[in-house]
């Protein structure tokens, strides 16, 4: 550990602090403004601890005792990049964009912040979420996404890029603002992949708003190195009409949990907010989702399964939250954990909110082993034992990776979960 | 006797009838046909006191009584049985335990003392077995897991029990087999008599083979466009509605 | 008008009066000061003649109590509570015995009958001498405790023949101390919560049950709790041992007067089940609920948790809530020895102002464990009403079992209900399932019933009564009839 460095919420205060000056919107109030709330969040709550609801499964000791310091990667540094999965593509290396390595429309959030005003921190909370208020206060950089009305976008590939080498931890925060006027489209693959075997955190805040009857295709990767610390917070709100659909998937990283904060604002708007979380050896995931049906006539679905190896923790907390107005909403929830070794553990909460009375609304849940019939009947066909539970594992992968409709992203996907399940095969 | 004079009703706004004019003498069967969205179920959803069906002009009475002022389970008690196009599942609520309410919240209002567990029993037991229903029907939910022949013989068994003074069958006949179908007929002819009235609401002539109306009327706009006898139904199934709209 | 409006506004008309127990008795009363400290733990412990180590066992609970905090966690809301505001013992004026029904205080014959409680029945526990039950009925021992204190117990002599012990817990202090040491606080220990630790300090009464080895309890033993006098919170605290092979069902029915204020009931329920006994617990609630404005209703805050500490031991919960203006319960089971089964059948009413935080803890230790959830929450008026629930598997649990269904029926749309379970596995082989559904009485349900003749009323209980069927079956047959009743009286009360 380096000691240089002050651990805890008081080491970012002192460093937001320092930076201040240095950090975009320095002399922009509103930008400051939203900074200045964030820092005034972090120093009276400080962290989470597990004595809060929503992170009794989640642990952040490992981040309050770890002393971080900002990325000092040269700016032109030639960085060789994984083959591209989308045509266009956006490229952050340390939480820093570079234009020279982006083919896709997308600008930069550090160099000019003014394109994003009215959208930053629009749609984020910072109070009552820990590492959203991190990320505004300290944020340097990120993509700016505005696809005008009824545009199609295609599909672009946000590639986020922490090289993490020797012993000096450093934060990452990057911000991303998408937004999508009526009607547009788009697909984006963002992935979170870490190098080098030293500790870091990465903590990206995205904030999505979608206008009239858009469509988002929002698939996540996150691959990070073996001690990296992933916590990642979306925020989405959609209009009439809209629909967010996304998939997460956690492959990497020694402790990470994503939330996401998703709105359905406008009738008939539509959430899809499935994932899987792929566990090994001393890794902790957790995925925590809350889905405000704050309209009439909305549904969402979400499907989230997690695989846990070696001596890992899943954890998965769904919150589906039905306003009184939200009449005729449809809720579907589900769950699954398959747990392939002795020390593993499962922690599973979904949650049912519910103000309005013309609903349909349901959760499942099921934690347990593969399915000894199926797997038996595999092996009265003369499938050998070891083989038959790769061909079920696999199977149970490949239906969470199913539920995405669009190619790009779900080949993205694909190619992600049989990356892990060959390592640990 | 059932007396409709200028019955106009709507749904959402929406006129639906325009006008019906049917009398059905006690003791006699009519049927009412027609192509769909003609108004035939909203007839019977008006007559039986459904939410959402508006009257907007016009009166229904039955033996006297003005149909259209009393809720739904005052008509019933007053003797008017809609078998439903569509039986409504009631989870948990056992089949026997519904039967026996009904029956004995009818037998309430008419002043008759109510039948216990083993009276009731007996009494269903024998219907049932008149209708040649299992006697596990009994036990199951209200329509729970029901096939949908099941569903509507459940519905006969119903209207056995509770001895209706006028029966109105909305499209019994739809998804019945031909067996079926005349167990659910002779349930209809079995109550058949001086004191008792039948509305048969059908889209096909099928039916009427085997429950012989008196009168038969056609149900097209909302309005009545035509009656005659039983040959009429005959005469439909033939030539279809169109040559009726273009007489 | 949409029916599920017609069938709320019908309902709410008749809802003023719907709580038929709402009487208060007027007998003499007994008072502690008002007021918590060591003195009143002191002055209960004396009161009750209780031996040393049991008043420094209140002492202790108390003394932790002070560093507690109330609970927050929980989806209900109410104003802070006075704890020095309220008396922590209050009990009847004990008379000699009277000779027969007529010696008998008037009031606490009139409070029985009110319960519904038969006349022989009555005699038995007013504690007329020479009283006895004709064999025609289903024998059912009553014990009654009233407000603080356990005011009689029947059948007391058949019960000794077969050894089985079933009194009150402060006789049990004195006539089987060794069995109340051993065992008092081995389940819910003094600081397992705020509100264990406050009923560990002051309780003052509540049933003792002992099932000797092999003994299958011949008839079901139930208690009726009376919350009566004005300002008094009840700390009732029940034990029941089963020795290994024994089997007892038990029942408690609780009621209170109406009062504007609210009461506190904080009670403590600690079951300990041994090699293949079987205990089955059934609760039928029906706690003073406040009126439709939300005034007054008791704060219902219990902690229940039993043991199945042998092989192949069964412990059975089941409960009908449809009292209180706030519950707080989630009883569970500890299931340590292999082959152990624990069950959890809950139905929760909450209507015009009442909020429920109910559930159940099922925590799987030994191998084999089997346990099934079944809970049905129904929200009328602006019921809030919330299912809490806990599935905890321990490495060692092999081959555990848990079947989780939670159903949720909405009446009118200015209730709410929450479904949040928790399922925390850490055994490779064990299966764990968890279903929740919510939904409303369909209009079509209603037209349906209507049609044939059912009245709103009546349609809408038949309807609740279909949804919570699965847990009513569960109920010992005298008492499941009673609560169909209670449920559609509830209903009429504060359905929506």
């Amino acid at each position: 550990m380096n000691a240089i460095f002050e651990p805890g919420p008081l080491g970012f205060l002192r460093r937001y602090e320092g930076l201040q000056p240095r950090l975009p919107g320095a002399r922009t109030p509103w930008v400051q403004a939203l900074r200045d709330k964030a820092a005034e969040a972090i120093r009276a709550n400080g962290f989470p601890t597990r004595k809060i609801e929503a992170w009794h499964y989640t642990d952040l000791a490992l981040l309050a005792r770890t002393g971080f310091a900002e990325a000092l990667t040269p700016v032109d540094e030639d960085v060789v990049l994984p083959e591209a999965v989308a045509p266009s593509r956006a490229v952050l290396i340390d939480g820093r964009f570079r234009a020279d390595l982006t083919n896709a429309p997308v600008r930069s959030l550090g160099a000019d912040l003014s394109a994003a005003e009215g959208l930053l921190g629009s749609v984020a909370r910072v109070d009552d979420v820990p590492m959203a208020a991190l990320n505004t206060m300290l944020f340097e950089d990120g993509v700016l996404i505005n696809v005008p009305a009824e545009q199609n976008a295609g599909a672009i590939e946000l590639l986020s890029i922490i090289q993490a080498e020797g012993d000096r931890p450093v934060a990452v925060h990057p911000r991303h603002v998408i937004r999508l006027g009526a009607g547009a489209q788009l697909v984006l693959i963002e992935r979170a992949i870490g190098r080098g075997e030293g500790r870091y955190l990465h903590n990206p805040v995205i904030e999505i708003e979608l206008a009239e009857g858009a469509h988002l295709t929002h698939a996540r990767i996150q691959q990070e190195g073996a001690e990296g610390i992933f916590l990642s917070t979306v925020f989405a709100r959609a209009a009439a009409g809209a629909t967010y659909d996304s998939f997460l998937l956690h492959a990497g990283a020694k402790l990470s949990r994503s939330e996401a904060y998703v709105s359905l604002d406008g009738p008939k708007a539509m959430a899809h907010l499935n994932g899987a979380q792929l566990l090994s050896d001393g890794q902790h995931g957790d995925c925590t989702t809350f889905l405000d049906h704050a309209a009439p006539d909305c549904a969402s679905r979400q499907t989230v399964k997690t695989v846990l190896a070696g001596k890992s923790r899943g954890v998965f907390q769904g919150k589906i939250h039905v306003h009184q107005i939200a009449q005729r909403t449809d809720g579907y929830q589900m769950n699954q954990a398959l747990l392939l070794s002795p020390e593993a553990e499962i922690d599973s909460k979904p949650q049912l909110e519910i103000y309005a009375d013309d609903v349909k609304c349901s959760h499942g849940a099921t934690v347990g082993e593969l399915d000894e019939d199926q797997l038996f009947y595999l092996r009265a066909r003369g499938i050998p034992a070891a083989t038959a539970r790769s061909m079920l594992i696999e199977a149970f992968l490949q239906e969470a990776v199913d539920t995405v409709e669009d190619e790009t992203a779900r080949n993205a996907l694909a190619t992600a979960v049989a990356g892990w399940w060959e390592k640990v095969a | 006797m059932l007396k409709i004079e200028g019955l106009t009703a709507e749904i959402d706004g929406k006129q639906i009838l325009n006008g019906i004019d049917l009398e059905i003498p006690t003791g006699e069967i009519h049927a009412i046909m027609g192509p769909n969205g003609g108004g035939k179920s909203t007839l019977s959803y008006v007559l039986a006191g459904r939410d959402g069906y508006e009257v907007t002009g016009g009166t229904a009475t039955f033996n006297g009584i003005d149909l259209l002022a009393l809720e739904p389970e005052e008509r019933a008690a007053a003797g008017v049985f809609l078998a439903f196009q569509y039986p409504v599942e009631l989870p948990g609520v056992g089949n026997a335990n519904f039967l026996r309410t009904a029956l004995n919240a009818i037998r309430r209002t008419k002043g008759e003392p109510e039948l216990d567990a083993m009276q009731f029993l007996k009494l269903a037991r024998q219907r049932m077995k008149e209708l040649s229903m299992p006697e596990d029907m009994l036990k199951r939910g209200v329509n729970v897991g029901f096939s949908g022949g099941e569903k509507k013989r459940n519905e006969v068994l119903q209207m056995a029990l509770l001895k209706p003074g006028l029966a109105i069958l909305d499209e019994t006949d739809s998804g019945l087999d031909i067996d079926a179908l005349k167990i659910a007929a002779d349930g209809v002819n079995a109550l058949r008599g001086p004191d008792f009235s039948a509305l048969v609401i059908t889209h096909y002539q099928r039916l009427l083979n085997y429950i012989v109306p008196d009168r038969v009327h056609v149900l097209m706009g909302g309005r009545i466009v035509q009656s005659g006898g039983p040959e009429l139904a005959k005469q439909l199934e033939e030539s279809g509605y169109t040559a009726v709209q273009a007489a | 008008m949409p029916a599920v409006t017609e069938t709320i506004d019908a309902v709410q008309s008749v809802t003023e009066g719907a709580y038929k127990y709402g009487f208060e008795t007027d007998i003499e009363m007994e008072f502690a000061p008002k007021g918590l400290n060591e003195d009143i733990v002191r002055f209960i412990s004396a009161k009750k003649n209780e031996p040393q180590w049991l008043l420094d066992w209140r002492l202790k609970a108390y003394a932790m109590w002070l560093k507690m905090e109330e609970p927050r966690w929980p989806a209900v809301k109410y104003p802070p509570i006075d704890y020095q505001d309220s008396y922590y013992y209050a009990a009847p004026v004990k008379k000699a015995g009277p000779k027969s029904l007529d010696e008998v205080d008037p009031e606490l014959l009139k409070t029985y009958a009110k319960l519904g409680i038969p006349l022989k029945e009555q005699a038995l526990l007013a504690g007329v001498e020479g009283a006895e039950l004709d064999g025609e009925r289903l024998p059912v021992a009553v014990d009654a405790v009233f407000d603080s204190v356990s005011v009689a117990t029947t059948f007391r002599a058949r019960l000794e023949k077969e050894g089985i012990i079933f009194c009150s817990i402060s006789e049990a202090v004195q006539k089987h101390p060794e069995l109340v040491r051993q065992y008092l606080g081995s389940v819910v220990p003094q600081g397992d919560n705020f509100f264990a630790a406050l009923n560990s300090a002051v309780f003052t009464d509540g049933s003792f049950v002992y099932i000797p080895k092999g003994v299958r309890c011949p008839m079901e033993l139930s208690t009726y709790f009376r919350i009566n006098a004005k300002s008094t919170g009840q700390f009732e605290r029940t034990l029941i041992i089963a020795e290994a092979g024994s089997h007892v069902s038990y029942l408690e029915g609780c009621t209170a007067p109406m009062r504007d204020e609210n009461q506190l009931h904080a009670a403590v329920v600690e079951l300990v089940a041994m090699d293949d006994a079987t205990i089955k617990y059934s609760t039928v609630q029906n706690w003073y609920p406040g009126d439709a404005e939300g005034k007054g209703g008791i704060y219902n805050f219990v902690t229940k948790r039993g043991a199945c500490r042998g092989a192949r031991s069964k412990i059975s919960w089941t409960q009908v809530e449809t009292g209180s203006a706030i519950t707080w319960k989630y009883p569970s089971c500890i299931l340590q020895g292999d082959d152990s089964v624990g069950e959890f059948y809950s139905v929760a009413i909450t209507n015009n102002y009442q909020q429920a935080d109910t559930g159940t803890k099922m925590f799987h230790i030994g191998k084999n464990t089997k346990s099934t959830i079944v809970s049905k929450g129904i929200s009328a008026g602006r019921g809030q009403n919330t299912y809490r629930g806990l599935v905890k598997i321990s490495p060692k649990a092999s081959g555990a079992r848990n079947f989780t269904q939670c159903d949720s029926l909405l009446i009118g749309d200015q209730c709410g209900a929450h479904t949040v379970p928790y399922i925390e596995n850490r055994c490779i082989s064990a299966k764990v399932e968890h279903e929740a559904t919510t939904s409303r009485i369909a209009e079509d349900q209603l037209f349906y019933c209507r049609q044939r003749g059912l009245s709103q009323e009546d349609a809408v209980g038949l309807i609740v009564n279909g949804f919570c069927r699965e847990v009513l079956k569960e109920l010992p047959m005298e008492f499941a009839v009673e609560a169909q009743k209670l449920l559609q009286i509830s209903l009429e009360g504060s359905v929506g």
